[in-house]
């Protein structure tokens, strides 16, 4: 099941530059919440510094507290740990383009020390049909690669692939945009029903796509939180003219 | 920076001031044929009708493309959808207009009495309504449109009061109820403008605040 996000006081940075101001947010389990704005707004940046990939970067720093759950990401756990709960799906589907559907979904517990096939042969049907991507793969599991599928389907492949380690929260860094309107269709159909599952973060620069997955928008402008709300007072009545002025595309 | 979409706005803006224009002419000029038996200007009512439904249609069309083809949100979202209603409420005041026009022609056919009614004044004030709803929606100022809801209540009491005063004209003199009837028709229709005028005013409202007075609603924001 999903988790709450708790986040206080968070700042982070890029050598000088400081790219998230102070952000102060509460994200509601099991729902889809959407970050939106303008390129450079600190969105990205923001997600990642919720399951610690921020730090990868060996200029990049962060501070504050973020809780998922009960557990204090900055203190209470390993990276590693941090991103077995927390799942990252990215713009560019990116699955191991060399290993087998089944291989690319098992990667993560087999990592994990999984070796019992049975568990591992349950583990993969289950993330595939989560991914709505069984029946388009179940007859070619072991005998095509991931990379051979079409961009719509290594996205759910790598959405499959993120589930399979039985995570409590779902980050997606535009999932849809490198893909066509009917698999854009098929990843928001997704994570309209992922969301009972796990907790869903999502940053878009689709603001439609925001307005239709998400129950709460964020709208991020130079590194600050500017307004966060339900999706439904974000797009018809924010209530900061900043917000109003970026979805209406009076500037952005 | 969406220019173009925002030009598009402007311009559905002005669309509608000209569909404005020819609603308040046309009941502005069926009151002046009641005013003064005129037949020639209940022809020049019935004339613009056609006129008046062609633009409805056209900026029906207008709002649709644009929310078809530029999703827009928030305020701009807003202003569409309350351009929609009000270019339906304006196209009703125009076919109120026709039927005030089609009533003054039955009156024609009978002598010109004195009746207990002041239509001059309700369609004054109804008058007074549409004007100032539209001025609110050109200014885009929420005060001056909720000074219209107040004023609907007022075309209402005026509108009662005919039927009251009618009701016992026909009663007492009823060689006289075609024309209390045909004044008790022109009287009900300037409460019906009053009424589109108020709808006009929550519309702003809307597009202004983002609130929903709708149905003596309360100002949510």
């Amino acid at each position: 099941m999903g988790v709450g996000i708790e986040v206080e006081d968070l700042n982070a940075w890029y050598g000088q530059t400081h790219t998230l101001k102070g952000i102060n947010l509460q994200i509601p389990a099991n729902s889809a919440t959407a970050l939106i704005g303008p390129s450079g707004c600190g969105k990205s940046t923001f997600v990642r510094c919720l399951n610690r990939m921020h730090e990868t970067n060996p200029v990049a720093r962060a501070e504050g507290t973020v809780r998922v759950g009960d557990v204090d990401v900055y203190k209470d756990a390993s990276p590693v740990e941090i991103r077995r709960r927390i799942g990252m799906v990215f713009q560019r589907p990116n699955p191991f383009p060399t290993m087998s559907i089944y291989d690319n979904v098992a990667s993560g517990l087999k990592l994990n020390g999984f070796r019992n096939k049975r568990v591992l042969d349950e583990v993969v049907e289950r993330s595939l049909r989560q991914a709505a991507l069984w029946d388009e793969v179940k007859d070619h599991l072991k005998s095509k690669s991931g990379a051979s599928l079409s961009g719509g389907q290594q996205q759910r492949l790598c959405i499959a692939r993120a589930i399979a380690v039985d995570p409590e929260v779902l980050l997606m860094d535009e999932p849809a945009s490198a893909l066509d309107p009917v698999s854009t269709a098929k990843i928001e159909d997704l994570i309209f029903q992922l969301k009972d599952e796990y907790t869903i973060v999502i940053v878009t620069h689709n603001m439609q796509q925001a307005a239709r997955v998400a129950e709460k928008t964020g709208f991020f402008l130079s590194g600050h939180l500017v307004e966060f709300d339900s999706t439904h007072k974000i797009f018809t009545n924010p209530s900061d003219k900043r917000t109003e002025d970026y979805i209406t595309g009076r500037f952005g | 920076m969406r220019i173009r979409f925002h030009q598009s706005l402007d311009e559905l803006k002005e669309k509608l001031l000209v569909m404005a224009g020819m609603a308040e002419q046309a009941i502005q000029r069926s009151i002046e044929a009641y005013r003064t038996r005129d037949l020639e200007i209940c022809e020049l009512v019935f004339k613009s009708e056609p006129a008046i439904n062609r633009l409805e249609r056209e900026i029906d069309q207008a709002a649709l493309d644009l929310l078809a083809m530029e999703q827009p949100m928030a305020i701009d979202l807003r202003f569409i959808l309350s351009v929609i209603r009000i270019n339906a409420d304006l196209e009703r005041v125009g076919d109120q207009a026709v039927n005030i026009a089609v009533r003054v022609r039955e009156m024609g056919a009978y002598s010109n009495v004195d009746l207990p009614v002041d239509i001059p004044r309700a369609a004054s004030l109804a008058s007074a309504m549409v004007r100032k709803a539209l001025q609110a929606f050109i200014e885009g100022d929420a005060e001056l449109a909720r000074s219209v809801l107040a004023m609907d209540d007022e075309v209402d009491a005026m509108n009662d009061a005919a039927f009251t005063a009618l009701s016992a004209l026909i009663k007492r003199q009823p060689e006289l109820t075609p024309q209390a009837l045909n004044a008790l028709i022109i009287s009900r229709n300037l409460e019906r403008v009053g009424d589109h005028a108020t709808n006009v005013a929550e519309d702003v409202i809307f597009w202004v605040r983002g609130a929903d007075v709708r149905h003596k609603g309360s100002v949510a924001s």
